[in-house]
């Protein structure tokens, strides 16, 4: 076990406004700054910080869904400075899995919080009717959203909250569906239209808050310590971003570029993963939609890559003649697992329709796709069955209408069943039955890699429960390349190094997608340019201590590392290597928890 | 908008002098709101101190010691392509450096005279 005394603190920049934590509290209607730089002269900002807000603000055993669970946003010191530092962290009790809500999002929302002069949002309470707050430079005002609350479209809300809001262009507009309002556990919060905090549930907070949107913006400056360092290791940056091949793909084919490799891996999940490939699938892979669909490339904030990819669907009015309604759909790989493959949806017209229902009432694409694909399952295994007045919609494989109308009643949650549903897959099938089939990890519906054991190990292990923790997917892809042996220890300790390192990125917070150009080395640079002197030695004790704090969250809040549940099915579809062991999956989780460190910096 | 504030060397985007923003959501794309080099600027015509010069070239230079802040500038730009400094309260204006188009990795912007 990994142990040290403290970590350094160290000196920010004179002025620099990232110390700065706004608190508003709805229930009292009040806001208030506080500096906090003993948070982020010991934890960066983003993750690190995140955590100990969370921590602080989070009393023990409180609903998730009651005004005392608390949401923090979280950047960090490189938003604003260095390119693809553009994403920003929030954090929350999980309403899903009942303890940590991590989600990360990019759009503009990084951008414009740091540049609102501050470095973290606290919210706390509830409001007693609908309201947005809008954020400029540190002030925030509290708005009656009461019309907003119930709009079908979370487009329809974007728009209107874009036309009574200034400052267009440095702004991040944060929004819930009709999903958060009512609470469904997997509900996300939307930004810039196309970007989401999607996993865990944020939405759903959202809804108990009566909070409809978040506007803020700001045109802060952020100093640095050394310009003319600055400027050359921006262009250093700047210039490996713009020349990367795999941020090349990222930007021709966007993250959909995955399905077509995956599928003949046969590590695709088809059918609720009773197949590891889909027939058709070069209908819904990147390639296919690029060609035939593809509207415009964006990208978020400060950002070179574009890798957000938009279908323009052009679709004929049934009594009008040479009429046609187009619609801009964002699509990414996840997205098109599970609501394409997972399903057998392999039109990719119903495709983009069915994610577009999803986006309108905000829901997160991956949850809800599993939520179905079990449905769809357990309608066939007729543990449920279509009731007489319809409302079990009679799901079936491919069946893209009848998807759309159920995201409808996952919505609505119209009887018991669909109730049990917006709770999410775990609690469903504890409740009718099927947890062999029911693909949750720690209580979160399973991302898109069925690539080999480490992916799994990952899902279980990762603080979050996400493909994103620890990346077990890209592992597996990497043995397989390498024709290595894994074993349990090999994977875990993999697994955990690459789990602490991103507790880094995400403090800064730079995207995932610019891992391999943010180096430990890079990073103790950039560092170095807005005041955080830090060996690397200094950087991987804060990344063990963020990864050390986040199960101490995990922990206090009930979650059990050996409790945790295999899905059986994980085991009986062939992975790239074949059928998983169940044992090797349980060494390895254990592994993987012995070497988390305990945290040894609580006040 | 990072290049330009770059160039005042600065982080983030408090001193950029070229705003780029969606056309009404992200789904109908973007525009660029930047100097156009007028020839006959409208906000040099209403500045009360004479603080913007008239550029050859076209566009304008910011005497900032004669600026006093009052914003007509940012109201007479037909092209809202005056933007503002809230740290000095003064408008942000462009010199026509071409940092920004040196930036901007798929040639959306360029420099030239004319158009």
């Amino acid at each position: 076990m990994v142990c040290w005394n403290s970590l350094k603190v160290v000196e920010l920049v004179e002025g620099d406004p990232i110390k700065n934590v706004l608190y508003v509290d709805l229930t009292r209607r009040r806001y208030w700054i506080e500096e906090r730089n003993d948070l982020f002269q010991k934890y960066i900002g983003g993750s690190g910080v995140a955590i100990k807000l969370l921590l602080e603000e989070c009393r023990r055993g409180v609903d998730p869904l009651s005004p005392e669970n608390p949401i923090v946003f979280a950047v960090g010191p490189l938003n604003c400075v260095f390119p693809m530092a553009s994403k920003t962290v929030a954090m929350f009790k999980s309403p899903l899995t009942g303890n940590l809500g991590e989600s990360h999002a990019g759009g503009r929302s990084g951008i414009a919080l740091r540049s609102a002069g501050l470095g973290a949002l606290v919210i706390r309470g509830a409001s007693d009717t609908p309201i947005y707050l809008s954020i400029y430079d540190g002030k925030a005002s509290f708005r009656d959203a009461r019309v907003l609350w119930g709009m079908r479209s979370s487009y329809t809300v974007g728009r209107v909250i874009r036309e009574r809001e200034p400052k267009a262009g440095l702004r991040t507009i944060m929004r819930i569906g009709r999903a958060g309002e009512r609470m469904v556990r997997y509900a996300c919060v939307i930004t810039e239209t196309y970007r989401h905090f999607g996993r865990l549930g944020l939405g759903a907070v959202f809804g108990s808050k009566k909070l409809k949107a978040l506007a803020i913006a700001g045109t802060n400056n952020i100093k640095v310590k050394d310009i003319k360092a600055y400027k050359e290791l921006y262009q250093e940056i700047f210039k490996s971003e713009i020349t990367a091949p795999a941020l090349k793909k990222y930007h021709d084919i966007g993250t959909p570029m995955n399905v077509m490799p995956l599928n003949k891996l046969q590590a695709l999940p088809a059918y609720n993963l009773k197949s590891a490939s889909l027939d058709g699938a070069e209908q819904i892979s990147g390639e296919n939609l690029a060609r035939n669909y593809l509207g415009r490339r964006v990208a978020c904030g400060h950002c070179p890559v574009s890798c957000i990819h938009l279908a323009a669907l052009r679709e004929p009015y049934e009594k009008e003649p040479y009429f046609y309604k187009t619609t801009m759909i964002s699509y990414d790989y996840e997205p098109i697992y599970a609501l394409g493959s997972m399903l057998g949806i392999t039109s990719p017209e119903g495709l983009l329709k069915l994610i577009d229902e999803v986006e309108v009432a905000g829901l997160d694409a991956m949850s809800c796709g599993v939520a179905l694909a079990w449905a769809t399952e357990a309608v066939e295994k007729s543990v449920v069955s279509s009731g007489p007045d319809g409302t079990i919609v009679n799901l079936r494989w491919g069946d893209y209408n009848a998807y759309i109308k159920a995201v409808e009643y996952i919505v609505e949650q119209p009887n018991e069943f669909y109730k049990a549903l917006a709770h999410g897959v775990e609690y469903a099938a504890t409740k009718y039955g099927g947890l062999e089939y029911a693909l949750t990890f720690g209580g979160n519906e399973m991302p898109g890699y069925h690539t080999g054991p480490a992916a799994h190990i990952g899902y279980l292990t990762g603080a979050r429960h996400s493909h994103l923790d620890s990346a077990g997917y890209s592992l597996d892809q990497k043995i397989l390349a390498s024709k290595g042996e894994p074993t349990p220890t090999s994977v875990a300790n993999t697994l955990f190094e690459e789990e602490a390192w991103r507790q880094i990125l995400s403090s800064l917070v730079v995207c995932f997608f610019a891992r391999e150009i943010y180096k430990p080395e890079v990073v103790q640079k950039a560092l170095k340019v807005v005041g955080w002197d830090l060996s690397l030695e200094d950087m991987k004790k804060i990344g063990y201590e963020i990864l050390a704090l986040k199960h101490e969250f995990k922990r206090r809040e009930g979650f059990k590392a050996d409790a945790l549940r295999i899905p059986k099915r994980i085991l009986e579809t062939p992975t790239p290597f074949g059928r998983l062991d169940e044992a090797f999956i349980r060494d390895a989780v254990k592994e993987y928890f012995a070497r988390l460190p305990r945290s040894t910096n609580q006040p | 908008m990072f290049a330009c504030s770059r160039r005042f060397g600065s982080a983030g985007l408090g001193k950029t002098a070229i705003l780029i923003r969606s056309a009404g959501g992200i789904e109908r794309g973007f525009v660029v709101q930047v100097c156009r080099a007028c020839e006959d600027p409208p906000c040099a015509a209403v500045c009360p101190t004479d603080a913007l010069k008239l550029r050859s070239g076209g566009g304008v230079l910011l005497e900032a010691a004669r600026c006093i802040g009052c914003r007509l500038c940012v109201d007479a730009c037909t092209v809202d392509a005056v933007l503002w400094d809230d740290e000095s309260d003064k408008p942000m204006i462009c010199v026509h450096c071409g940092l920004c188009v040196q930036a901007c990795p798929y040639g959306v912007l360029e420099l030239s005279k004319g158009g």
